[in-house]
């Protein structure tokens, strides 16, 4: 008895091993995948900032993002993208806490919905509100009807906060509706019979539980809005550039080191944010919930 | 007061739901219109559809797009399953994360700058060898595959690491063997994952616009980079009447895949309830 189970034991350790080797080698193609073609590119990235066309090593694509035009450019682009953040937190909150209150079976159909725009391609969605917003559209003329004065949108800052809130509004809602269902109803229940109102509900349990979702939320809105690139284009008018349009300029232009320069400073900058935002949200964990 | 409360959260997300659907609804609307005008509607008419259909440049485009969806999806599907599996069982922490961290690259990365580096390193590499033609249909599928495995990998990955460990050893213990216990016993059970996973990189490669435009070579277009194209000259409802087709489809494969999804569901519900009572009477 004693010796047959030693032998299964040992059969066992045998055929273990055998796996382990195939799931030692399972990732391997995938490793290998994303050293080339994640890691290396994205030294390319940093070498092409730093070399002129011969290869040489320069500093001057960098220098010439630190110029006046580059650096109002780069400033644009974080306050829109910061605006069309701000604006999708605000809109995207209540809707996301009236969702995760609604029964089950609607909550799916509310989030398909939701999800449903996200299904058309974004080259569409924006294309859909220039259609609306430009000067003889939908809403200009409904205006023109009704005897007041047209208004002109298509071209200015605002037209393009529009285009990024609409596009990438779900990305601000799915993250903090995911957060809000797991909230344990037992808390909310145990505030109020500890005397705290609605508002004191919201303030101190609902809102602090709901941070790591916001937090995701704003990392999904703002990196697209602050890296878009056709959105300005279509819905500014090709009036002003954002980060995105100077670097589409410089690739079209076949200047690939400067089209690298300024995809460097946008990822060191990107890089930066994530940064503070995650030291922020560990501390805000840690006070919240001790 | 509980009805109060009612009133406005369902008024403010109606209201959500126009923004969103309001500009789909124009553009649908004007789909129909005869004449040019994206303003004015004229009379109905179905014109639009006819020249979409009958548009040789469209239909390429989309038998286009989807062969690039379909061989992308295959191979990020079968290399990320692959790469969750080796992922889920790896002993060290650190490598463990390291892999982790690079597979999440493509997704916390604004795309334009998977894309721009990704063709730096196609024009570098295909200057090298070279080449007249640096970027082409394969710079594009290596592109699609390496945005898309970390939402295989990541869709997969939990089912794996939810995997009840005793189901592979009893395969053992029963006699099979290490692959035969892969495949009939751990596939199966992470096959819902890798489903998702598969669904997932199907649709971002048919929806991708950015990361293809910087690495598409001359010869071969997609629908949203031809969409990207059309939109740069004047506007015509041909694209409404694109847009409103590809939609509709889009509709029904989600109304088709949410039911049977949800039966999917339902079951997989069910056996959460029936082994949570399980377990109940087990600490009982």
């Amino acid at each position: 008895m004693n010796a047959q189970k030693k032998l299964k034991a040992e059969e066992k350790a045998l055929r273990s091993g055998g796996r382990s080797l195939l799931q030692k080698f399972a990732a391997a193609p995938h490793i290998v995948w994303s050293v080339l073609f994640i890691i290396i590119p994205l030294i390319f990235v940093v070498y092409y900032a730093f070399t002129d066309r011969d290869f040489n090593f320069t500093l001057e694509n960098i220098k010439a993002f630190f110029g006046e035009n580059y650096l109002l450019i780069f400033w644009r682009s974080v306050k829109l993208a910061l605006i069309a953040t701000f604006i999708c937190l605000l809109i995207g909150y209540p809707a996301a806490y009236f969702i995760s209150k609604a029964s089950p079976k609607k909550q799916k159909i509310l989030i398909t919905l939701i999800m449903l725009p996200m299904w058309m391609n974004f080259l569409i969605r924006t294309y859909a509100w220039m259609v609306i917003l430009q000067d003889t559209g939908i809403i200009n003329s409904f205006l023109g009807k009704l005897g007041i004065d047209t208004i002109h949108i298509i071209g200015t800052e605002s037209a393009v906060v529009i285009g990024m809130v609409y596009d990438f509004l779900p990305y601000m809602i799915m993250p903090i509706y995911s957060v809000m269902t797991k909230l344990d109803h037992r808390l909310i229940e145990a505030a109020s019979d500890l005397g705290c109102n609605g508002f004191g509900v919201l303030r101190r349990v609902i809102i602090p539980h709901s941070i790591p979702g916001v937090i995701s939320g704003i990392t999904m809105v703002f990196v697209p809005s602050i890296s878009t690139f056709y959105i300005s284009q279509k819905l500014g008018g090709g009036k002003f550039y954002l980060i995105g349009d100077a670097i589409e300029t410089q690739f079209l232009a076949n200047n690939l080191h400067m089209a690298a320069a300024l995809s460097f400073v946008l990822m060191v900058i990107l890089l930066a944010g994530m940064f503070i935002v995650d030291r922020f949200s560990d501390r805000n964990e840690g006070g919240f919930m001790p | 007061m509980k009805k109060k409360s009612g009133i406005i959260s369902n008024l403010y997300i109606i209201l959500i739901m126009i923004f969103l659907f309001a500009p789909m609804a124009v553009l649908i609307f004007f789909s129909f219109n005869s004449g040019k005008s994206t303003a004015v509607f004229e009379e109905f008419s179905l014109y639009w559809y006819g020249v979409v259909l009958k548009d040789s440049e469209t239909l390429n485009a989309l038998k286009n797009t989807l062969i690039l969806a379909v061989t992308s999806t295959a191979i990020s599907t079968l290399m990320g399953t692959a790469a969750a599996y080796g992922i889920g069982r790896m002993k060290k922490r650190y490598l463990k994360s390291a892999v982790m961290s690079v597979t999440n690259i493509p997704m916390m990365n604004p795309d334009i700058i998977t894309g721009i580096s990704l063709m730096l390193m196609f024009v570098f590499v295909g200057t090298m060898l070279g080449l007249s033609d640096k970027l082409s249909f394969w710079t594009m599928l290596i592109a699609h595959v390496t945005f898309s495995l970390p939402y295989v990998i990541l869709s997969v990955l939990p089912k794996i690491k939810q995997m009840d460990n005793s189901l592979p050893e009893a395969a053992l213990d029963l006699g099979c063997t290490p692959v035969q216990s892969f495949f009939k016993v751990e596939i199966p059970e992470i096959f819902p994952g890798i489903m998702t996973g598969a669904i997932m990189a199907f649709t971002m490669s048919l929806d991708d616009f950015v990361i293809s435009y910087f690495t598409k070579g001359s010869s071969f277009q997609t629908l949203p980079l031809l969409i990207y194209s059309m939109t740069k000259k004047r506007v015509t409802p041909k694209i409404y009447a694109l847009a409103t087709i590809i939609f509709v489809v889009i509709l029904i494969l989600l109304i088709i895949s949410n039911l049977s999804g949800s039966k999917d569901e339902r079951l997989r519900a069910k056996i959460a309830k029936r082994k949570k009572k399980e377990d109940r009477e087990n600490t009982d």
